[in-house]
């Protein structure tokens, strides 16, 4: 077992707002059996949260088994040799407590929020179910129904995301990224109990996770609380480097449509590929986030807001996004919602054009300046939210970044230069790698000038 | 001339959170505020809520209130839209605006460094906004966007449709963004009339929480709303409630149908108000153990999630719940939820249940209190709520107290499957 090492989330920036040194202490350490610990103090409220972290999401699923994470997460409820079905959650309650899951493509996060001293209970409760979670058929078959309705709700009824769904689907040629989270109906509709325990027994051990325990507690005690419940829990032998398909040159835009009668405002989006935070190494993904802020982040000052919807009534809405925390190739994307009586041609033309200046221009320094005030403060407000930051130490370690990428983050934001964000943006803005969408309605009514 | 600003202490035992102290401050002005103070953290959140909302819209004037809140930010003072935002992000304060039925609400969060200069920016917001005429035009053609999204997405088609029938020609029967007619006719003296009426002095409710002192907050409030209107337009009356039972269904093509059900409901100050609490949070709490979460979709899988509310409106109280279901098994999942309905007006709850219930809601209620920000939303919505001061200490009690008789003579006043109606969007089978 490794020793403590304390570290401290307060960073060191060069910066004209005079930065407080506020103690947010962090520890961590790991267990023979591999589990990693992060703990992350805040005394202000005798609050603790619990996060279980596992390095496995969508993008590691079985060819024809989409959803089967997603579909896991949701079983991990149902009970173990010593909890009875569905009495995870009740106990919890019983608690005051409140818990729940996600899944992404990258990882699955289990957490619940207790009273501080009510964690040794729910400890023992998610160690337990790391290995001895207990499936019985009738609960997985209805609980099946469950994600099928949750697709119908979240995806099928909403045909903006069917348009995201669709352009994620053609934006990766070959990475894992472009299969749904929720997974593809058909394959769904045949995962089965099998699936759900063969991928939980070789991806749920210690060896595989990251736990992070945030809140009114104390390093040493939680240490101590680990070594009891998850020391005992064996390692899996079947974690390997995930080693996912790699995006070959992509060498033509590809350009997709998607009408339904349900749309009342078209829209046209445009992503394209882009690097991801790497180990060691975050400067582009932090040039494309400052990117994004400048030229689609506020709908008073940013170059597209500025352009489309003051300068010009082109658009009544327009935004630029870009979320750099994922292992493989992450995207860059642009929305404009035209005004009434203009195309989506026209606002996809006046998007470019607006793109294209910039490229020639570069950024506003005021604007940049502004940027980096914000990122500054937000590492303050960020401290008053514990679970937030409980997220953003178990997201990082379980896409494979280390602590010192986590606590650098704000300042790699913070040191971004004119010339950095101007060379990302040469580099992504590269429609061979893009995916162009346009959400209309169907043809008789349509929008569109084609 | 100096006045002191008056402190009233209030030392709370809360279970969770032994040192935390609300204070009511009363500004040299004569403004109260509720505050916390904690200086762990240099900033300050900052919650204010005017009591009215888009309910004060003139006859004819639907969305008036929801635009005017939405320009707030577009320009003040000496600064247009873009000024105002530069200056804003230059001090890294955040400032949101938002109109709801029953009040306009502002949040702001702060640095402790940059707090007169904010304070500054958002005095001008409130108390001289421009409405410029180019922002009107701006601002009014997203509204018109979002209003024209709303006529398509199925959860605003079953709220507007159940307000409808329940509020007969008061304000909470139609959408406070207004229709496309009434939102394009609205002038820019529309937007002052709407400002003069909804922000002023009557009808404020503060709450400050972070590294800010009471002696500090006191001139704050004098800064930031001294110069409002001492009045503004008349609240409006009672609702009527006018809903019946049934079940009406609009035809909207979807996988699903979204379903909104409910009937009248019980008031905030009803003597058996906590009773009516814990019977919800049994039946349709969020949670995975709440009745119809276990019944509906635990045990059948007729749907990701379920949950009923006890609103309580100013003027209205209503008791509403929703959830979707493929169409061909929303029947199914309707007469499930008219089971148990009938089912908890008839036996209340088990033993078990209350006090599982009860051990949730008073243990979970500590963990709110977990942070600037959610303190101060707290701390405002109580004042709104017209609850005393002490509350966050007697709450818990008032749980406790409510027995096995309470429940089943509440379960029976509060439940009435006779009474309820089913709003309907999607293409549902079997109804």
């Amino acid at each position: 077992m490794s020793g403590l090492s304390v570290q401290s989330a307060a960073l060191a920036l060069a910066c004209t707002i005079a930065l407080p040194v506020v103690a947010e202490p962090v520890t961590t350490f790991s267990l023979d059996n591999g589990l990693n610990v992060v703990v992350i103090e805040d005394h202000r409220a005798p609050v603790v949260v619990q996060m279980i972290w596992y390095r496995v999401g969508a993008a590691d699923e079985p060819a024809g088994h989409s959803g089967i994470a997603h579909f896991l997460e949701h079983l991990m409820f149902k009970g173990t040799d010593t909890v009875g079905p569905n009495q995870f959650s009740a106990i919890v309650e019983a608690q005051g407590g409140d818990d729940n899951a996600f899944t992404t493509w990258d990882y699955t996060a289990y957490f619940q929020r207790v009273a501080a001293d009510r964690l040794d209970l729910v400890m023992k409760m998610e160690a337990d179910r790391m290995r001895n979670l207990r499936l019985l058929p009738e609960d997985v078959d209805t609980e099946r129904q469950v994600i099928l309705e949750e697709r119908n709700q979240r995806t099928d009824s909403d045909p903006g995301a069917l348009l995201s769904e669709q352009m994620r689907a053609a934006q990766f040629q070959n990475s894992p990224y472009g299969i749904p989270i929720i997974g593809w109906r058909h394959e769904m509709e045949q995962l089965s109990r099998e699936d759900a325990l063969e991928y939980y027994s070789r991806f749920y051990a210690p060896n595989n996770a990251t736990l992070v325990i945030a809140g009114d507690v104390d390093p040493e005690a939680v240490k101590a609380l680990a070594e009891e419940y998850y020391g005992p829990v064996l390692p899996s032998d079947g974690i390997v480097p995930r080693e996912r398909p790699q995006e070959p040159p992509q060498l033509a835009e590809r350009r997709l449509t998607l009408a339904d009668e349900r749309v009342s405002e078209p829209y046209i989006m445009r992503t394209y590929l882009a690097p991801e935070r790497d180990p060691g190494d975050q400067k582009e993904a932090a040039a494309l986030t400052v990117l994004a802020e400048l030229l689609g982040g506020s709908g008073q000052t940013s170059v597209l807001a500025r352009a489309l919807q003051f300068d010009s009534q082109t658009a009544v809405y327009s935004a630029a996004f870009y979320d750099g925390s994922s292992i493989d190739d992450a995207t860059f994307g642009l929305v404009v919602v035209p005004s009434p009586g203009v195309t989506l041609e026209t606002a996809e033309a006046e998007m470019d054009r607006v793109v294209g200046d910039f490229l020639k221009t570069g950024p506003d320094p005021a604007a940049l300046e502004r940027i980096r005030t914000q990122v500054r403060a937000g590492d303050i407000y960020s401290r008053d939210d514990v679970n937030a930051l409980a997220r953003r130490y178990g997201e990082g370690l379980s896409i494979g970044l280390s602590l010192e990428d986590i606590e650098s983050w704000d300042e790699a934001l913070a040191a971004v230069t004119e010339a950095d964000i101007m060379a990302a943006a040469q580099k992504v803005f590269d429609r061979r790698n893009a995916v162009t969408g346009w959400l209309t309605r169907p043809a008789a009514e349509g929008e569109t000038t084609e | 001339m100096i006045r002191t600003v008056f402190v009233a202490f209030l030392a709370l035992s809360l279970p969770a959170h032994a040192e935390m102290q609300i204070k009511e401050v009363t500004s040299p002005g004569g403004i109260t505020a509720w505050l916390v103070e904690d200086h762990n953290i240099p900033f300050t959140a900052l919650e204010i809520q005017f009591r009215g909302g888009t309910s004060l819209d003139a006859p004819g004037k639907r969305g008036a209130v929801n635009l005017m809140t939405a320009l707030i930010e577009e320009g003040a003072g000496d600064m247009d839209s873009r000024a105002f935002a530069e200056a804003r992000d230059a001090l890294a304060a955040d400032l949101s605006f938002d109109a709801g039925s029953d009040s306009v609400s502002v949040s702001a969060r702060f640095l402790t460094e940059n707090r007169d200069q904010v304070a500054t920016l958002l005095r001008e917001a409130l108390v001289n906004p421009r409405f410029d005429q180019s922002a009107v035009d701006r601002v009014r053609e997203q509204v018109l966007s979002n209003i024209r999204s709303d006529e398509k997405d199925p959860d605003t088609i079953a709220t507007n449709t159940l307000d409808q029938l329940a509020f007969g020609d008061h304000p909470y029967a139609t959408d406070g963004s207004g229709t496309i007619a009434s939102v394009t006719a609205l002038t820019r003296d529309d937007i002052l009339a709407a400002h003069k009426g909804a922000l002023a002095r009557d009808r404020i409710y503060v709450a400050a929480a972070g590294d800010i002192t009471a002696q500090e907050l006191g001139p704050l409030l004098d800064r930031l709303f001294g110069d409002l209107p001492a009045t503004g337009t008349p609240l409006p009356d009672r609702a009527p409630w006018l809903l019946q039972p049934g079940v009406t269904v609009i035809d909207f093509p979807s996988p699903q149908s979204t379903v909104l059900f409910g009937h009248v409901g019980i008031p905030r100050d009803d003597p058996d108000f906590f009773a009516a609490f814990i019977l919800n949070e049994a039946l349709g709490g969020g949670r995975f153990t709440a009745r119809l979460m276990s019944e509906i979709r635990e045990k059948r899988g007729l749907t990701y999630g379920i949950g009923s509310y006890l609103v309580g409106k100013d003027q209205a109280e209503i008791y509403l719940g929703q959830f979707s279901a493929s169409n061909d098994k929303v029947a199914e999942a309707i007469a499930v939820l008219r089971a148990e309905w009938a089912k908890i007006a008839a036996d209340g709850l088990t033993d078990e249940e209350l006090a599982t219930t009860k051990t949730y809601l008073t243990g979970s209620y500590p963990l709110r209190f977990d942070g600037n920000g959610p303190i101060a939303n707290i701390l405002v919505g109580m004042q709104m709520d017209d609850l005393p001061i002490d509350y966050p200490v007697t709450r818990n009690a008032k749980i406790e107290a409510v027995t096995m008789d309470d429940i089943r003579r509440v379960a029976k006043r509060l439940y009435l499957p006779d009474a309820l109606h089913f709003v309907v969007v999607g293409q549902p089978t079997g109804l």
